[in-house]
């Protein structure tokens, strides 16, 4: 090798485009607005495309490119083979690309109206967002929606990239009534920067040099502007917060606290509060393979030992003690749906946010926000691609900041407790009073003594399935016998419930998620005054059922899956309601154009082709004998 | 012992007795550093059974490297597991076993053995039925009879355009498929690792880090590789415009095929009939990166696998492919 430079050398020279760290950045338009031959021009011109790369690129531009005789660098982009036959991109792809000064990380993100979900993925983690806008077309209502996504999503600065100019006689006039259109549009949103810029993706104007055609622009071309744009993030200045990750327990003598700081900073002797339960230490030393540190800051992974034992587990947040996050069940969030099946108030969750999981549900579905038009308005339920403002009712207490402060420990996910399915990602806006002021009255004759002198044990015997499927009766025969043998009981069914207590609720799938919660919530009040309830309701969803199981202590709920085949049941129909939902007279009718989820593993199946309902009904009591509830 | 046993060694006595850098890590490496001992922490405390992917390149190696750093001084909370394809470089397995006897590490190894009763090999097979026998089944059977529920891989998005979209936390479903077109979104720092049984979750601690990341990180860490990164004559033979080296008498030579030799490295280490060398004189990490400063072609171009047809790692990775 002729050029022979010392370690020293080479690290110090490779360091340099680092200096300035890393930029990440997200690009937000549609397929039109030109934004993979953007990132494909960033890509092309910072020389990080290798021979080979560029030898296939060629070859794909005349196959299947769409710039002619041109290379079409939009093709460097589409990765999935899919997505390439459309000539579209569908999914969050990232891009590395350095200069001399800095770092890049593109998050590339489709602008389809359907794929709002993807870029609020890439935006999470951006510092800055490229809104792209076709010359041509000005802003348009995907502009208003990627820009308020990125405000969302707490990205603090945007470039508006006005491409196309080549297509727009590189007219100044246009450019200045895009720019000014765009201005009076976000108006509401608050930004550290907005720069415009604009430019030809196309040719390179504007984007990696100097546009002579557009010469009249006074202000950075793209690339110098994404080199020296200072985003140093003034999360050091934040107070200090540490989700404990995993407990460090190598041997008896060493007790570590393994996580990384995501605010503000820490040094040997600082005091310091699980914020959780309110105790307190005082951190004795920073552990990393590196040998111990003298003082760690936000974006550090390391371990924390403290100088002396406290009760600390994984997803408990070590925090400032001058400076503590609040800590309630209770929140209010923004919420991004990002699947298919909608946000159903009253549904519980499994709500992920830093190291804590915890069920959660969303108590209140304020309003839903038209992300064109930036406009309320109200919703029973939030659908794909939709935004929502919620009260969040978790199961405990957890520790958090409002996102827009610190966004590690104000975003949570949301995911579906049965199909493991991330559902939905919420930000923190503030933490609700009320979970502190209401307290739980505390009563002198509890649930124990109630049960006690009537010699049983309470219990909810949840008889599920499908319409006409012998729920009701086999239900009531067991009331009968217990009643006989000197028990107490209530029964609650569709009837007492549904002409009462839940007469506003209808039968979409949001109406049947509250009309379960809350005879969840009555037959708990029973189950505290010592009552064997039995509750006789199709309620077809999982999440539900496990809600109500949630709400009792262990053992309480006995869940009776009342199973027979659907087409028995047609040829059974006892109130002629299948013959009527076949006539397409009900609508949302359980088993036809509304879902059942099965239980999986329930107390008792009883097959009705098989059992007879005294059968059943003897089945159940043997099983609530055999777990001690009769005394 | 010999030179990469010593070299093995010094490297272990340098894990066990942390001192301070004498030189600050580089800003951005140490954000990159910094991002995966934070995923690679996750996996430990939320999965039952993760195992870390072991394939003995330079990307394993830095991904092994971060894991002693992530849990000390506690030892990585999981095993290692090497898909071995018996075609791999003598060295890479010398070094796989120096890891074993210094590091005191777990490292699982598993061969496709019926696929070597059935002579499958990179030669006669054709590299599409060998990656598909003794690596894609062969790790697929590897997962399934230890009952791993995550497992780390080294995969970085920069290297080809399917990698570019695919998740950190990466579901399979039972069958160890990957659906590009169903993947869960992930925003933050916050991974979805929930499963059901039998589904596991791939995860890609280096995701993040582009080649150039790699190499600065294991001249700056000062982290051992196999030789064969480094340049050095060695017999090859060229076929289709790609040098492969003779490994050992395994390789069929063709008619009027004789072994040259020529100084020679590789930018990627697998079957050593499926790999391609470079000529070159870089025989020191300095001088390695130096040359990948200047380099005009990308380091997958090597791999012989990846240009079978287009978006051939796609097909493979949906199948199970790492």
């Amino acid at each position: 090798m002729a050029i022979q430079e010392s370690r020293a050398e080479i690290i110090e020279r490779l360091s340099r485009s680092g200096r300035r760290g890393v930029l990440r950045l997200i690009t937000c338009g549609s397929v039109d607005d030109g934004k993979s031959t953007l990132i494909g021009r960033l890509l092309y011109d910072s020389k990080l495309l290798f021979e080979d790369q560029l030898h296939v690129l060629e070859r794909d531009s005349k196959k299947h490119g769409t710039a002619g005789e041109e290379i079409d660098f939009a093709l460097l982009l589409d990765g999935l083979e899919a997505e390439r036959e459309q000539g579209i991109t569908i999914d969050v792809a990232y891009r590395f690309f350095a200069t001399e000064k800095r770092k890049f990380v593109v998050a590339d993100t489709p602008g389809h109206e359907q794929y709002t979900r993807n870029m609020a993925t890439g935006a999470s983690t951006a510092d800055l967002a490229i809104i792209l806008v076709d010359a041509r077309k000005g802003v348009l209502t995907q502009t208003l929606r990627h820009t308020y996504i990125a405000h969302m999503m707490g990205i603090r600065h945007i470039v508006l990239a006005v491409n196309k100019m080549d297509l727009a006689g590189h007219s100044r006039a246009r450019f200045h009534e895009i720019v000014s259109q765009y201005r009076k549009a976000v108006e509401g949103l608050e930004f550290e920067s907005i720069t415009p810029i604009p430019m030809s993706a196309r040719h390179g104007d504007n984007v990696t040099v100097r546009s002579r055609a557009m010469d009249w622009h006074d202000g950075p071309i793209l690339l110098e502007h994404l080199e020296d744009i200072d985003i140093a993030s003034d999360l050091r200045s934040r107070p200090f917060r540490f989700p404990v990750q995993w407990v460090n327990r190598p041997n008896l003598d060493f007790r570590g606290f393994a996580g990384t700081v995501v605010a503000g900073a820490v040094k040997p002797g600082d005091p310091i509060v699980a914020a959780q339960s309110g105790k307190t230490a005082t951190v004795k030393r920073i552990v990393t393979a590196d040998g111990d540190l003298d003082q760690a800051g936000a974006g550090d992974a390391v371990t924390l030992v403290l100088d002396r034992e406290i009760d600390i587990a994984r997803g408990d947040v070590l925090a400032a003690a001058e400076a503590r996050p609040e800590v309630s069940d209770q929140f209010a969030a923004d919420v991004l749906w990002m699947h298919e099946d909608a946000l159903l108030p009253g549904r519980s969750y499994l709500l992920k946010s830093g190291t804590v999981s915890v069920p959660a549900t969303v108590t209140a579905l304020k309003h839903a926000v038209d992300v064109n038009t930036y406009e309320k308005r109200p919703v029973k339920q939030l659908e794909m691609n939709e935004i929502g403002f919620c009260n969040v009712n978790a199961a405990r207490p957890i520790a958090f900041d409002p996102y827009q402060e610190i966004r590690d420990t104000g975003a949570f996910i949301l995911i579906d407790r049965f199909t493991n399915q991330t559902m939905g990602a919420g930000m923190i806006a503030f933490g609700l009073r009320r979970a502190q002021n209401v307290h739980l009255q505390a009563m002198d004759v509890t649930k124990a003594a109630r049960a006690k002198l009537k010699g049983q044990k309470p219990a909810i015997l949840w008889f599920t399935g499908l319409s006409g499927a012998g729920k009701s009766t086999i239900a009531n025969l067991v009331e009968k016998k217990l009643a006989q043998a000197g028990h107490h009981t209530y029964s609650l069914d569709g009837d007492n419930v549904r002409h009462g207590l839940n007469r506003d609720l209808g039968f979409t799938d949001a109406d049947r998620v509250e009309n379960v919660r809350r005879i969840g919530e009555v037959a708990k009040l029973f189950v505290d005054a010592g009552l064997i309830v039995t509750c006789s309701f199709i309620s077809p969803f999982r999440a539900e059922r496990a809600l109500v199981r949630e709400m009792v202590a262990a053992g309480e709920f006995v869940e009776v899956f009342v199973d027979a085949p659907l087409d028995v049941l047609i040829e059974r129909d006892p109130k002629g309601l299948y013959r009527k939902a076949q006539a397409g007279e009900i609508r949302n009718f359980t088993g036809f154009d509304s879902p059942y989820e099965a239980p999986e593993t329930p107390e008792l199946r009883i097959d009705t082709t098989q059992a007879t309902a005294e059968d059943a009904a003897d089945r159940v009591i043997a099983f609530l004998r055999g777990a001690g509830k009769l005394g | 012992m010999n030179s990469i046993g010593q070299m093995i060694s010094a490297y272990a006595d340098r894990l066990s007795a942390p001192a301070a850098r004498p030189h600050a890590l580089s800003a951005h490496l140490k954000a990159l550093e910094a991002e995966s001992i934070l995923i690679m922490r996750e996996v430990a405390a939320e999965f039952a059974n993760p195992v870390m992917l072991y394939s003995i390149g330079k990307d394993s190696a830095v991904m092994l490297h971060l894991a002693m750093k992530a849990f000390w001084p506690s030892k990585p909370p999981f095993p290692l597991l090497h898909v071995d394809t018996t075609w791999k470089f003598r060295d890479m397995i010398a070094f796989r076993e120096a890891l074993r006897e210094h590091l005191g590490l777990n490292i699982l190894v598993h061969i496709n053995e019926d696929g070597v009763k059935r002579g499958i090999n990179p030669v006669a097979s054709g590299s599409n039925l060998h990656t598909q026998v003794m690596k894609t089944e062969a790790l697929r059977a590897a997962l399934d009879s230890h009952g791993f529920d995550a497992a780390f891989g080294g995969a970085r998005r920069d290297e080809e355009k399917s990698r570019a979209k695919e998740r950190i936390f990466s579901f399979r479903d039972a069958g160890h498929g990957w659906d590009p077109r169903n993947q869960r979104p992930e925003l933050w720092r916050v991974f979805n690792t929930r499963i059901r049984k039998g589904e596991s979750i791939r995860v890609f601690p280096l995701s993040n880090w582009a080649e150039l990341d790699i190499w600065q990180y294991i001249l700056e860490e000062d982290i051992p590789i196999v030789p064969l990164y480094f340049a050095a004559e060695r017999p090859v033979v060229e076929r289709d415009g790609t040098l492969i080296m003779v490994d050992d008498e395994r390789l069929p030579l063709n008619n009027g095929e004789t072994p040259r030799t020529l100084r020679i490295r590789f930018r990627t280490l697998g079957c050593y009939p499926l790999t391609g060398a470079i000529v070159s004189d870089a025989d020191t990490l300095e001088a390695i990166v130096m040359e990948m400063l200047t380099a005009r072609t990308s380091e997958r171009s090597g791999r012989l696998i990846d240009h079978d047809e287009a978006g051939s790692m796609e097909k493979k990775k949906r199948e199970g492919y790492f």
